[in-house]
């Protein structure tokens, strides 16, 4: 074990080091004071806390950071509480942020009287991609069964997902406009919840996040029937993308960092020298095949540009369900 | 005999001279951590996470198994010399074991439950070591109605209970279903009793705030006026003669740790539980199995030994779906997931069969890890027992500056601290006027979870509230609870009758 680590090591250090060749000059204008305050949009243990603990783990033991990075939970009102937290840390060159899809959604849906244009970007790490699952034990095979097995429930289909107002609950909204169906939409705490309940057989699908279900595809206990991806995920070969099959279905999970509004223009060349070696880092790269993530590596006005369109497009989304936004 | 081989692999790792080191100092450091209230195994795992990676997989799980089991060994202390609970899953625990402390039996109450930690570890261990995969199916076999069945199980091991006001009971049951549902709602996703416009109220009421003002505060608050001028002190003191009659004492209770463990375990096997239902119910079906129900609460053994099985049985039973399953059972567990994902490894259903020399290689230092927290424990319990021995006035100014700090700690939320005082004071109005407080924070662990369960079943089902009685597991389960409710109201009828016919009987004697 212990010789693997090592080359793991020796390896993202060269690539580290070549990368502090080529970008010399931002790491050394400004180096953080004291530790870093990583603040988490969601609870312990959650998906997003989990990927943000990996993040945190990497740079110490690449030592990307001269400060330690200490991450703080701040899930409360579906991030309205970390958001609200960050804006009064206007200015402030030592906070972080990792954000995930309630960077937008939170705000539209409820008036906490921040605007997220105020805020820094420093980098996307990923994107998250959705699949639509059923369990392996029933008869459907494309998205031509699933779709008519949908319509002969008459509405009692059990489609299972995260809380209302939440990624799962609008990938279902848009499946629902798309092929012109209702489901029944049955929220629950967590995405591994849910797919330990699909497995259980108490729903009847979901459009879990490939790291939440892959274990159990691999076990062959879950189906996927369609990626909602422009291209097939490298995990799932032969599973169809949405828009093969005709329907243009495509949403992502958002994983980036962002900072306080008017954070010193040397602090954000750090940071985002630091996510740049982070995403080059041997680990990163092994953990986004392994588990299905898009590693889209994108700073700064590009950032910030795609925030704002994001924002934009679950405006709609929002409005679509029904739900009233700000 | 594949099992064995396994196993033995197992041990030859954890059992080597560094890893014995490194389980030692896990141990004792899980022990402080889980002693310091408001730090729990969550905290102490994720403040050494990032240690592990650095050190081999193999000596870094063992660390992280000494130091989960040394916090939920440690948990009991501080609820049993202060009163304050350790962790919320040692909530249950300052029931019996804060009376026992105030009787003067703080070393018989500190031995128990460290005996009773060792005894529901180890037979959760041994469960898990033999029947991890058919349980996991058992774990799949919970969906929404099974739990929300399995919550108002718990609930009625309170409610019906004889000895304590059923209408006191009834009240403080339900003034903690309303604590319980402040907060975002999970299914329409809205706010709900923001009270005051706090933003702090948006991720809820902790149930370890309300413990933490309630037990410790109110219990301060509440010791401060009873001994006026002159401070109760406690006789507290522990030599090996009375180790001794404590393990003799401890011989005597195999029936209620057994059950402790078994219940333990299969609830913290459930994602959706954990250990402190797990502790709760324990507690409440012990009490209700007992013989002298009202000695509950006032300073029972067995109330100390009944939760304190649960928890650590939990924690082992919260292993197996992240595990197998690759969902964490608890906020811990999910922090070793993390971790697991780390090393390179994929918890799912295929991970026993992937990397068995990590999965024996953790279940042994599970055994090991165990084994030395109860060592450690031991021989530590007259250090904490000599912490009683402080002058009440010092005592009083330390437990009230560790519940500040224990309210802060987790979530760094200066509205945490105010509501531990609010509680605090408001606990002790109600413990003046006879309010019993358990069925106040036993309602804030269930509320949610039955809440979000029972609406579940009914968005899933159409609204058929018959859906709880059709499935065989939610039927037994709601069977069973009825029978608990009516069991007390049986047994009073039975007593009554009894008396009736004693009275009969008398005059022809």
């Amino acid at each position: 074990m212990t010789y693997t680590f090592m080359r793991h090591f020796s390896l993202a250090a060269a690539a580290s080091a070549a990368f502090a060749l080529a970008t010399p000059a931002a790491a050394q204008d400004w180096e953080p004071q004291k530790p870093v305050e990583m603040v988490i949009m969601a609870g312990q243990g959650g998906g997003a806390d989990r990927l943000a603990r990996l993040f945190q783990s990497i740079i110490q033991k690449e030592n990307l950071s001269n400060m330690p990075i200490l991450p703080v939970n701040k899930g409360g009102g579906s991030g309205a509480e970390a958001l609200r937290y960050l804006m009064d840390k206007e200015g402030d060159n030592h906070v972080i942020m990792a954000t995930l899809n309630s960077y937008y959604t939170t705000p539209l849906r409820t008036d906490i009287g921040v605007d997220i244009e105020e805020f820094t970007p420093i980098a996307r790490m990923a994107l998250d991609t959705f699949v639509l699952w059923v369990n392996a034990d029933s008869d459907i095979e494309t998205l031509d069964d699933y779709v008519a097995a949908v319509k002969e429930s008459g509405g009692t289909w059990k489609m299972g997902g995260t809380g209302t107002g939440q990624e799962d609950s609008l990938v279902t909204a848009m499946l629902e406009e798309e092929f012109d169906v209702s489901v029944t939409y049955v929220p629950f705490s967590g995405g591994g919840d849910v797919a330990k309940n699909l497995v259980g057989g108490h729903i009847d699908s979901s459009v879990n996040n490939p790291s939440e279900a892959l274990g159990f595809y691999q076990a062959g206990n879950l189906r996927p029937i369609a990626a909602f991806t422009p291209d097939r995920i490298e995990a799932l070969p032969d599973t169809p993308t949405m828009g093969e099959l005709g329907h243009d279905l495509v949403y992502w999970m958002q994983r980036s960092f962002v900072a306080p509004k008017d954070m010193a223009p040397e602090a954000v060349a750090y940071y985002t020298a630091m996510f740049e070696q982070l995403n080059a880092s041997e680990e990163w790269q092994t953990y986004t095949q392994e588990k299905a993530l898009m590693a889209e590596f994108l700073t700064g006005e590009d950032l910030q540009a795609y925030f704002v369109e994001e924002r934009g497009k679950h405006a709609e989304l929002l409005n679509t369900m029904g739900e009233a936004t700000n | 005999m594949e099992l064995l081989g396994h196993l033995a692999d197992g041990f030859a790792t954890s059992l080597s001279v560094t890893n014995l080191m490194i389980v030692l100092i896990g141990v004792t450091a899980g022990l402080f951590i889980g002693a310091m209230p408001g730090l729990g195994s969550v905290n102490g795992v994720a403040i050494v996470l990032p240690i592990t990676f650095i050190v081999p997989p193999s000596s870094a799980i063992i660390l992280l198994a000494a130091i989960y089991y040394g916090a939920m060994y440690g948990g009991a202390i501080s609820s049993i010399l202060l009163g304050i609970p350790g962790a919320s899953t040692a909530v249950a625990t300052t029931f019996d074991g804060r009376p026992m402390a105030q009787q003067g039996k703080a070393g018989l109450a500190l031995i128990a439950a460290a005996v009773a930690s060792f005894v529901g570890g180890t037979i959760s261990v041994v469960l898990f070591t033999l029947f991890a995969a058919p349980l996991a199916d058992v774990a799949l076999a919970f969906g929404p109605p099974e739990e929300f069945a399995l919550v108002l199980l718990a609930f009625t091991t309170f409610v019906g209970l004889g000895g304590d006001d059923v209408l006191k009971t009834i009240i403080m049951i339900c003034l903690g279903l309303v604590l319980s549902t402040v907060g975002l709602d999970l299914i329409s996703g809205q706010p709900r009793l923001i009270f005051f416009d706090q933003p702090g109220f948006y991720s809820g009421v902790s149930f370890l705030v309300l413990a933490i003002g309630v037990y410790g505060i109110g219990e301060i608050l509440h010791t401060i006026e009873t001994s006026k001028s002159a401070p109760a002190v406690t006789p507290a003191k522990l030599t090996f003669k009375e180790l001794w009659l404590g393990l003799k004492e401890m011989n005597k209770l195999w029936r209620t740790m057994t059950f402790g463990s078994l219940i333990g375990f299969f609830v913290g096997m459930l994602p959706a539980a954990g250990a402190t239902p797990a502790a709760l119910m324990a507690y409440g079906l012990s009490k209700l199995m007992s013989k002298k129900p009202d000695s509950f609460g006032k300073g029972n053994i067995e109330g100390v030994v009944a939760p304190e099985t649960a928890n650590n049985a939990a924690s082992t039973g919260s292993l197996l779906p992240m595990l197998t399953l690759g969902i964490p059972g608890s906020p811990t567990t999910a922090l070793l997931l993390g971790g697991m994902v780390m090393w390179g490894l994929v918890p799912g259903p295929l991970l026993f069969i992937e990397q068995p020399d990590f999965v024996w290689g953790l279940i042994s230092s599970l055994y090991t890890a165990n084994f030395a927290a109860v060592i450690v424990n031991i021989a530590l319990i007259p250090v904490f027992v000599w912490a009683l021995r402080m002058p009440f006035t010092v005592l009083c100014a330390m437990v009230i500056v560790l519940c500040i700090v224990g309210g802060y700690a987790p979530n760094q939320k200066m509205h945490d601290v105010w509501l531990i005082v609010g509680f605090g004071v408001g606990g002790y109005v109600l413990r003046k006027a006879d309010y019993p407080m358990a069925p106040l924070v036993l309602a804030l662990v269930l509320g949610p979870l039955m809440e979000k369960s029972f609406r579940q079943t009914l968005i899933a089902e159409q609204g058929n509230v018959m859906a709880f009685v059709e499935r065989p597991l939610s039927a037994t389960f709601i069977a069973i609870s009825a029978v608990f409710f009516l069991l007390p109201l049986l047994k009073h009828l039975h007593r009554f009758s009894r008396r009736k016919t004693a009275a009969n009987e008398s005059p022809a004697d």
